[in-house]
C-alpha cells in the first residue's frame, strides 16, 4: 500500500522544463533514493513534493490526500517531514529548544504569551535527541555546532513532527564517510522502528547503494530507471548519464 | 641545499565565536607538491584553509608563506603574496560574466609561479571558453567550480588552497577536476587541497595530512595512507 | 496642452536632481550595504558649499560651474573621510549600528552647518548665462532646468561606463556581491569602499550644489531629500542604477502632475506609489531577488532567562521606581514619566527588531496613532481618561494590523521602507485632515482628571500601565510567542517546514508592537495635554530606533536602558547648550565605535566573561 503517489509531475522555469512528467510511488518501510546528475531536477522534484514550489501539472497524494497547492506548513501537518541540503535550524536557540519548537508547533501552542517556552516538551525533546545521539549537546546553541551534528538535530526536528514520510535532501553532504554511514544507519533503523518512508537525494554512491531499498534515476527532468539497487547499478543508461563505466 | 617549504603552518589555532576549532595545526607544503588535507566533517579542514588565508579574525599561531610571516596580514595582502584560495562553496560572482569573474582575480605575473591569461585558462577549461559572456549565476555547479579555480589562477599564485574540490559534483565532473589538478601540478603549481573523498585525493595528492578534532593526526605519503588500512579506519572511518 | 508640457518638463528637472542624489545612495548601499542616512547631509553640504563658492565666483559661467564641481569634489572628500574615520571600523558590526552611526553624522552635520552658515534660509545666485527662460509652445520654461534635464542621462551613461567598462567598476561590482571573496582574490576592500563613498557623496554634493539657483538652501534639506532618495532607490530596486533613473523619472512626474490632480493628498502620493510598487514588485522595478538586502538584525546568542538575583531585577526595578515619588520633585517625575513611556516605545520596537529581525522605520506611526486615539476620543466623544487610554492601543493596534498586513509580505530593507511609507501616510492624513484632527494645530486640552492630575499620581499610573506592558512584553519574549518570532528570523525556511506560519506570526507581532506603542502614545498625550502631527513624523521613528540600537538589540533590557540614556542625554543637553545635536551626534558615534553591541550587550558580555572564569 503506497503512502505517497506522485503522478506526471511537471514544472518549468521560464522556458526550461526542469521536471517533465515524473511518476513514482513510495510505501511505508521503504528507503527510496532519488539520484541523477547535477541539474537533473532532483531539488525541483523535492520542492514540488514539499510545497515550496507549485507544479505546473501532475498530482501528489499522501494517503489519498492531494498535496498540490498546499503551503509547506500544511503539508508538514499532514505528515511530511524534511531535512535540508544546507542545514536549516534556529541558530539562536539551543539544540533542545529547536526540537521543542516543533512540539509546540504540533500542539498549536505558538501564540502563548505567558508561560516560558524553555520548559515545554523538554522531556520529549531530550528523548528524541537521545535517539539521534545529540542528548549530550542538548543545551548548546545550534549556532556553534559542527555540521554533522546539525544534520542530527535536523533529523530530530523532523521526527518531532511525527511524520509518515521523511524527505531528506542530500542528507550526508558535507559529512565524512564514517559519519555518513552512521547517519544513514540511524535513518534506516528509524524507518523500521516507526514504519516511516524515506525519500532522499544523494551524490555519495556508497550511501545510495548501501542504504536505499529502491532507487529512481532522474535525467533532464525525466525518470530513466527505477528498481532495486543492483538492477539500477547494472542499467546501461544509468551508467552512461551518471555513474560512469565501472572501473 | 634543500629549499625551504613554500608554506609552513605552526601551531595554528582558530575559534568560531566561543568554540575552539583548531587546537594547534602544524603542516607544510613544499614547492611543486600537492598535499591533501583529509578528515571528517567538522574536523577543521575548511577552518584551516580560512585561517591560513586570513579570513578568520580569531586566530593564533604562525603561517609562513614564501619566506614571509603572513599570519597577521589581511586576506588581500596574503593573496598579493601569491597565495590563492578556492572556497568550498564556490562563491562565484553571479552578477559578473565569466570574463569579468576572471578579471577580478587578475594580478601581475609572479616570478617562480605559472603565469595565466584568460586564453590559457580557456584552453585548460574548454567549457568556460564557450560561455565567456555568461553570468556566473547562470552556470551549473560543475562549471562554477571550474570558474572559481580559474579565477584564483588569474592571480598567478604559487600555491592554491583548494577547499573540497569534489564536493557536491557528479562523478563525471569530479574526474575532470582531478584531471585539472594534475595539469596544474605539472605546470609547477603547489596545491593544498582538503578532501573527504579518498579516491579523489588518492588520485592527485603526493602527501596526506589527516586532521581530527583540530589537530594533525597523520602526516605522510599518500601511498602510505592508501596502503595502511588501520590508519584509514582510525582517521577517516573507511 | 502647452501647460501640461511645461509641467512634464519641470517634472523631468525634479527627476534629474532626484536621480543624482539617489544614484549616489544606491551605489553606496550596493557596495557597502550601509543604509547611509548621512547621504542627505552630503546633499545639504553640497548646497551650502556650492552657495558659498557661487556667491564668490559665480558671476561668470566658469566660476559658477567651477564652483559646482568644487562643491561636489569637497563633499566627495568628506564622504571618503567618513568612510576612513567611521564606517571602516563598522563593517563587521550589525547593519543597524552602521545606520545608527550615519545618523550620528546627520546630527553633527546639522549643527556644523548651522554654525557655519547660520539658521537663515539662503537664496543663491542664478546661473550666469542661464538666467532666462525659453518659450515652449508659448509657455516660459527656465533655461537652467533644461540643462538639468540633459544632465540626468549623461550622468547615468557615465556611471554605466564606469561600472561596466573599467576594472575599478568590475571590482566594485564583485565586492558588492561578496566582499570577503573579493579580498581573498587580492582586492583591498577598504580602498574600494573609500572610492565608492567618494563617488556616492560627490554625486549627492553635485545634486545639492545644482539646486542653489533653484531653491533656498536650508537646514531641513537633508532629511527631506534622504527620505525621497530612499523611496527612489527602493522603487527602482536596491543597487540598480537604471532602476534609480526610471524611478526618479516616475516620481518626478508624479510630483509634477499629482499636485494638479490630487491637491488634497500630495504628501501621501509618493509613499502610496512606493507601497503599491512594493506590493506588486517585491524587489522594486528593476531589482532582483538576490540583490535584496539581508535582514538587518544578526542572529544573536540564545536569550537566557537570568537566574538568581538577575531574575528579580525587573520586579526590583519596578518597585524602586514606585518609591521615587516619595523622594523626588515634580521635574524629576515628569522626566521619569517620559522615560517610562519611551521605554515602552523602544521595547515594543525591540519586539520587532530584536526578536523578529524586522526593522521598522515607521514605529512613530503607532505611537502617534495611540496619542491621537486618546485625543480624538476626548475631543469628539468627550470620553473620560480610562476610556481614552483604552482607545489608544485599540486605534494603534488596528492601524498596525492594517499596515502590518502589507509590510510583513516583504523583508529586510523593503519591510523597513514599507513601514516608513505607512508612517508617512498616517502622518499626512493627520496633517491634512483639518476637520477631524485639527491639522498642524493639533488637539489641545487632553488632560487627566483630577485624581490623576498630580505629577506623582500620573507617574504611578504610567508606571502601572507602561511597566505592566513592559513586563508582558518580557514574558512574551520567553514564551512560545517570542520563540516563534525568533524561529522565523533565524530560518524562515525551517520554520515553515515545521508548521509555523511565519508571516501571520510576524503580523501578530506587528500588531502587538503597534498596540503597545499606542498605549505609550496615549499616556504621552495625557502627560502633555496635547497632540501634534510631529508625534508620528520621521524623527520620532528615528529616535525610537536610536534608543533600541543604543541599548543593544541582543538583550531585552537593552531598549529600556537605551530609552533612559537617550532621553536623559537629550533633555540634559538641550537645557545646557544650543549645540545639543552636535553633542548627541558625537555621543552616538562614540558609542557605536566603543560598544558595537550596544550598552546593555556590552555589559552582558562583561558579565558572561566573569561568569566563565
Amino acid at each position: 500500500m503506497s503512502l505517497l503517489v506522485v503522478e506526471n509531475l511537471q514544472r518549468a522555469f521560464g522556458g526550461v522544463k526542469a521536471v517533465r512528467g515524473v511518476s513514482f510511488a513510495l510505501a511505508a518501510g521503504e528507503v527510496l533514493a532519488l539520484i541523477g546528475p547535477n541539474g537533473a531536477g532532483k531539488s525541483t522534484c523535492f520542492n514540488l513534493l514539499n510545497g515550496q514550489l507549485r507544479p505546473d501539472a501532475g498530482t501528489v497524494r499522501l494517503d489519498g490526500v492531494d498535496l498540490v497547492g498546499l503551503p509547506p506548513r500544511r503539508i508538514w501537518r499532514l505528515g511530511v517531514g524534511r531535512t535540508f541540503q544546507i542545514t536549516a535550524t534556529f541558530a539562536s536557540m539551543t539544540v533542545a529548544e529547536n526540537v521543542q519548537m516543533v512540539f509546540l508547533s504540533r500542539a498549536h501552542r505558538l501564540l502563548g504569551l505567558w508561560t516560558p517556552a524553555a520548559g515545554a516538551f523538554r522531556d520529549e525533546a531530550l528523548a528524541l535527541l537521545d535517539r539521534v545521539g545529540m542528548a549530550a549537546q542538548a543545551d548548546r546553541p545550534c549556532g556553534v555546532l559542527a555540521y554533522g551534528d546539525l544534520k542530527r538535530v535536523e533529523l530530530a526536528m523532523a521526527l518531532a513532527g511525527d511524520p509518515k514520510i521523511l524527505l531528506m535532501d542530500e542528507p550526508t553532504a558535507g559529512m565524512a564517510p564514517g559519519e555518513r554511514q552512521d547517519l544513514m544507519a540511524l535513518t534506516s533503523s528509524l524507518v523500521r522502528e516507526r514504519g516511516l518512508a524515506v525519500l532522499f537525494t544523494e551524490h555519495d554512491m556508497d550511501v545510495v547503494f548501501g542504504h536505499a531499498t529502491r532507487i529512481i534515476v532522474l535525467d533532464r527532468g525525466q525518470l530513466i530507471a527505477e528498481g532495486p539497487p543492483d538492477a539500477v547499478r547494472a542499467d546501461p543508461r544509468v551508467q552512461a548519464v551518471y555513474l560512469g563505466s565501472p572501473a | 641545499m634543500t629549499a625551504a617549504p613554500l608554506l609552513t603552518v605552526r601551531n595554528l589555532q582558530a575559534w568560531y565565536g566561543r568554540a575552539h576549532i583548531l587546537m594547534g595545526v602544524d603542516l607544510q607544503v613544499d614547492r611543486g607538491e600537492v598535499v591533501a588535507l583529509m578528515g571528517r566533517n567538522g574536523a577543521g579542514k575548511t577552518t584551516t584553509m580560512k585561517a591560513v588565508m586570513g579570513l578568520l579574525d580569531a586566530r593564533a599561531g604562525s603561517v609562513t608563506f614564501d619566506g614571509r610571516d603572513v599570519s597577521a596580514l589581511p586576506p588581500h595582502r596574503i593573496a598579493r603574496h601569491g597565495l590563492g584560495y578556492v572556497p568550498e562553496d564556490r562563491r562565484v560572482f553571479t552578477d559578473l560574466t565569466v570574463e569579468e569573474n576572471l578579471e577580478v582575480g587578475r594580478q601581475p605575473p609572479r616570478p617562480g609561479a605559472p603565469a595565466w591569461t584568460p586564453e590559457r585558462l580557456y584552453a585548460l577549461f574548454p567549457n568556460l571558453a564557450e560561455m565567456r559572456g555568461r553570468r556566473g549565476g547562470r552556470m551549473s555547479g560543475g562549471e562554477q567550480q571550474m570558474l572559481t579555480l580559474a579565477r584564483t589562477l588569474m592571480g598567478n599564485p604559487s600555491l592554491v588552497l583548494l577547499d573540497e574540490p569534489s564536493e557536491g559534483l557528479a562523478p563525471r565532473i569530479v574526474q575532470q577536476m582531478a584531471e585539472a589538478v594534475r595539469t596544474l601540478k605539472a605546470e609547477g603549481l603547489s596545491i593544498l587541497l582538503s578532501e573527504q573523498n579518498l579516491s579523489f585525493a588518492g588520485a592527485v595528492a603526493d602527501r596526506a595530512c589527516v586532521i581530527e578534532k583540530g589537530r594533525i593526526r597523520f602526516d605522510g605519503p599518500m601511498r602510505t595512507l592508501l596502503d595502511d588500512e588501520d590508519a584509514r579506519r582510525a582517521y577517516l572511518a573507511v | 496642452m502647452s501647460f501640461y508640457l511645461v509641467q512634464f518638463l519641470s517634472g523631468l528637472a525634479t527627476a534629474a536632481t532626484l536621480f543624482l542624489v539617489s544614484s549616489g545612495l544606491t551605489i553606496v548601499f550596493g557596495v557597502t550595504r550601509i543604509v547611509n542616512f548621512a547621504h542627505g547631509s552630503f546633499y545639504m553640504l553640497g548646497a551650502y558649499i556650492g552657495w558659498s563658492l557661487i556667491e564668490r565666483w559665480g558671476t561668470t559661467p566658469m566660476g559658477f560651474w567651477g564652483g559646482v564641481a568644487l562643491a561636489s569634489l569637497a563633499v566627495g572628500l568628506l564622504g571618503a573621510l567618513m568612510e576612513v574615520g567611521l564606517l571602516r571600523r563598522l563593517y563587521r558590526s550589525p547593519e543597524l549600528f552602521q545606520l545608527l552611526a550615519t545618523f550620528g553624522v546627520v546630527l553633527i552635520v546639522q549643527d556644523v552647518a548651522s554654525a557655519a552658515w547660520g539658521a537663515e534660509d539662503l537664496l543663491g545666485r542664478r546661473a550666469p548665462g542661464l538666467k532666462g527662460s525659453v518659450d515652449i509652445l508659448d509657455q516660459p520654461f527656465p533655461l537652467y532646468d533644461l540643462v538639468l534635464i540633459g544632465l540626468g542621462p549623461v550622468v547615468l551613461g557615465l556611471l554605466w561606463l564606469l561600472f561596466n567598462r573599467t576594472r575599478w567598476g568590475t571590482l566594485v561590482r564583485a565586492a558588492t556581491q561578496d566582499r570577503e571573496m573579493a579580498s581573498a582574490l587580492g582586492v583591498d576592500p577598504a580602498r574600494l569602499f573609500t572610492g565608492v563613498l567618494f563617488l556616492g557623496s560627490a554625486l549627492a554634493g553635485l545634486g545639492g550644489a545644482l539646486q542653489v539657483p533653484r531653491e533656498a538652501v536650508t537646514l531641513h534639506m537633508d532629511m527631506a531629500i534622504v527620505v525621497e532618495a530612499f523611496v527612489v532607490v527602493v522603487v527602482g530596486g536596491m543597487g540598480s542604477l537604471t532602476g534609480a533613473f526610471v524611478a526618479s523619472l516616475l516620481i518626478g512626474q508624479l510630483q509634477a502632475f499629482g499636485i494638479l490632480i490630487f491637491p488634497q493628498i500630495t504628501l501621501v502620493l509618493v509613499f502610496l506609489f512606493m507601497a503599491v510598487v512594493l506590493v506588486l514588485r517585491p524587489y522594486g522595478l528593476l531589482g532582483r531577488a538576490e540583490d535584496a538586502p539581508p535582514t538587518a538584525a544578526s542572529t544573536g546568542p540564545p536569550l537566557v532567562l537570568a537566574s538568581g538575583l538577575g531574575r528579580w531585577a525587573p520586579a526590583l526595578l519596578l518597585a524602586a521606581l514606585a518609591l521615587v515619588p516619595l523622594v523626588a520633585g515634580d521635574y524629576t517625575l515628569i522626566v521619569l514619566t517620559e522615560v517610562i513611556i519611551l521605554a515602552l516605545v523602544a521595547a515594543s520596537l525591540h519586539l520587532l527588531i530584536g526578536l523578529g529581525g524586522l526593522v521598522s522605520f515607521g514605529h512613530a506611526a503607532y505611537f502617534g496613532l495611540g496619542a491621537y486615539g486618546a485625543a480624538l476620543a476626548v475631543k469628539h466623544l468627550a470620553a473620560p481618561m480610562p476610556l481614552a487610554l483604552a482607545a489608544a492601543p485599540l486605534l494603534a493596534g488596528a492601524g498596525a494590523l492594517l499596515a502590518g498586513w502589507f509590510c510583513v509580505r516583504r523583508s529586510g530593507l523593503y519591510f523597513a521602507m514599507l513601514t516608513l511609507a505607512f508612517a508617512q501616510i498616517a502622518w499626512s492624513v493627520v496633517f491634512q485632515w483639518y476637520g477631524v484632527t485639527g491639522g498642524d494645530n493639533g488637539i489641545l486640552g487632553v488632560w487627566p482628571p483630577g485624581w490623576a492630575s498630580g505629577k506623582a499620581a500620573y507617574y504611578w499610573l504610567t508606571l502601572a500601565l507602561a511597566g505592566g506592558t513592559l513586563l508582558l512584553l518580557r514574558r512574551a519574549a520567553f514564551a512560545p510567542f517570542g520563540y516563534t518570532l525568533r524561529a522565523g528570523r533565524d530560518s524562515a525556511l525551517r520554520a515553515e517546514a515545521v508548521g509555523i506560519d511565519v508571516r501571520r506570526h510576524q503580523w501578530l507581532a506587528f500588531a502587538l508592537a503597534g498596540a503597545s506603542a499606542g498605549l505609550a502614545g496615549g499616556l504621552y498625550a495625557f502627560s502633555k495635554g496635547s497632540v501634534f502631527p510631529t508625534l508620528m513624523a520621521v524623527p520620532v521613528s528615528v529616535d525610537a530606533l536610536v534608543m533600541v540600537l543604543m541599548g543593544g538589540i541582543q538583550t531585552l533590557s537593552g531598549p529600556v536602558v537605551g530609552a533612559a540614556v537617550f532621553h536623559l542625554l537629550e533633555t540634559q543637553a538641550m537645557s545646557l547648550t544650543d549645540w545639543w545635536r552636535l553633542g548627541l551626534g558625537l555621543v552616538i558615534v562614540l558609542l557605536v565605535l566603543v560598544f558595537p553591541k550596544g550598552i546593555a550587550g556590552f555589559a552582558r558580555d562583561l558579565w558572561l566573561r566573569r561568569v566563565d572564569r
